[in-house]
């Protein structure tokens, strides 16, 4: 394994049982900090934002993200387009600690993804399923999280594909070795990593729960559905106290199995953001790149 | 020996699964409630030390903790686990536990692409060091003995039974580093 690849993965094992939140402006970041985030994403516009607005989506203005950059001490992450090496380019020239090649975005390419070997920075891509994190590991991504449906506040895709990923991969664990030939057939992805999810029964990098997460129970519910840590984006800072809801949803996700300390972290939050319901929507995110 | 590993962010999976392949029974410490039970050594992982320092606060785990520190207990910390330790933070960061007579500089090497692996001597022995978003120690004060330097900058110490280190042993097939712990 190229060494760069390996000490990307490790950045990413860091941030276990940790949240990521999006932030949108130097000062967010400094409360999602200070409320324990273990990284930030930096954007110009949350996902809620993005729908509410349509048109297209870009990458986030570089000088926006620096202002992140000098603005905390934690890593700093940003999205680029599906496909869109360029942007990515100029995310690792600005010294980004994590690319995130998001469906929250407008895709720039319908076909193919970057190639992520060809990057020293590391990437996060989404997946709905084994076959989907696989082919996107296999392009270089060092970490997946599951695409849920972005700036909804509806947790029920972010369940549905970290069931989906995890009942895939318990299927792969359940076969015979020389059955694997044809499942690395059927995911469309390299043998090798077909093995590895059988000898190993995980992924071979680390797997967030990302999309629709709002409350400290959404958290606790992917946490014990197999998330390793937890992405939230428009779930802050779209409700009514950003910092006692980005604290509580920290302190959920390090506690997640206990209910009493959930029960009281959930009193007394103020507004969750207001949510869409998952038929209420035009735009399924996670129907893109597949 | 009962090994209790901090375990409210970061890569502490991987101190675990280390620990019990040497034969120790560990434990994950989140809560209060997991220290009642007597233990006999201590791990701060590697993870967001921000994270950790809020959680440590929140779960009200600090102070215990900090109390079985200055009675001696046995540490290993590694990474994040060393700003833990440590009494000053470059820049004026308020310090965690502040056991350890060192000053550390956080973020060190610059953002992710400054991360590395390198082999030095630790301890007699030449050993894989995994480096991501590391600090080094930039002093140390009379008490506290330096196990390894790379490039010039400390980046493991040693001071009565807590050792940290700026690099992740968890990460490695080297056992050098808990041979050392596990012997204090």
């Amino acid at each position: 394994m190229n060494e760069q690849y390996q000490l990307n993965r490790e950045l990413a094992q860091m941030l276990k049982g940790g949240v990521i939140m999006d932030v949108t402006t130097p000062q967010q970041a400094k409360i999602a900090e200070k409320a324990g985030a273990c990284a930030v994403m930096a954007l110009e516009r949350i996902p809620a934002d993005i729908r509410a607005a349509g048109g297209v989506s870009r990458m986030s203005d570089p000088q926006m993200i620096r202002s992140i950059q000098d603005a905390v001490t934690i890593p700093v992450m940003a999205k680029c387009r599906i496909g869109h090496f360029a942007e990515a380019q100029i995310l690792e020239a600005i010294e980004i600690d994590y690319i995130d090649e998001s469906e929250v975005l407008s895709p720039a390419d319908d076909t193919y993804h970057i190639d992520k070997t060809k990057f020293k920075v590391p990437f996060v891509c989404g997946a709905r399923d084994l076959g989907e994190a696989l082919r996107r590991i296999n392009e270089g991504a060092s970490m997946i999280r599951t695409k849920g449906e972005p700036g909804t506040g509806d947790i029920i895709q972010a369940v549905r594909h970290m069931r989906k990923m995890n009942s895939d991969i318990r299927k792969i664990t359940s076969l015979r070795e020389d059955e694997l030939f044809e499942e690395a057939k059927n995911l469309k992805v390299p043998y090798e990593l077909v093995l590895y999810v059988y000898k190993n029964g995980r992924l071979p990098v680390v797997n967030f729960a990302a999309g629709g997460v709002a409350t400290p129970a959404d958290a606790s519910l992917m946490m014990q559905l197999g998330a390793e840590g937890v992405f939230v984006g428009s779930g802050i800072f779209k409700s009514g106290d950003p910092e006692k809801r980005a604290e509580a949803i920290v302190q959920a996700v390090a506690n997640y199995t206990d209910p009493v300390l959930i029960a009281k972290l959930s009193s007394g939050l103020g507004e969750a953001m207001v949510g869409i319901n998952e038929h209420e929507i035009e735009l399924l995110m996670a129907e893109r790149g597949k | 020996m009962r090994t209790g590993v901090l375990s409210l962010q970061g890569a502490f999976a991987e101190h675990i699964r280390k620990l019990r392949d040497l034969g120790n029974d560990v434990f994950e410490i989140r809560s209060q409630k997991d220290i009642e039970k007597p233990f006999d050594a201590l791990v701060l992982p590697g993870g967001e030390s921000t994270a950790m320092k809020k959680l440590l606060d929140a779960t009200g785990l600090l102070n215990p903790l900090k109390q079985l520190i200055s009675e001696g207990i046995p540490v290993l910390a590694t990474c994040a686990g060393l700003i833990l330790l440590a009494k000053n933070i470059e820049g004026g960061e308020e310090s965690c536990f502040a056991s350890m007579d060192i000053e550390v500089k956080r973020n060190a090497y610059g953002r992710q692409l400054g991360s590395f692996r390198c082999k030095e001597h630790f301890n007699g022995e030449v050993i894989e060091m995994p480096f991501i978003r590391a600090p080094y120690v930039t002093k140390v004060g009379k008490d506290t003995e330096i196990l390894s330097v790379h490039d010039d900058k400390i980046v493991a110490v040693k001071q009565g039974r807590q050792i940290a280190v700026s690099f992740h042993p968890e990460l490695t097939d080297d056992t050098a580093v808990y041979d050392m712990f596990l012997k204090i």
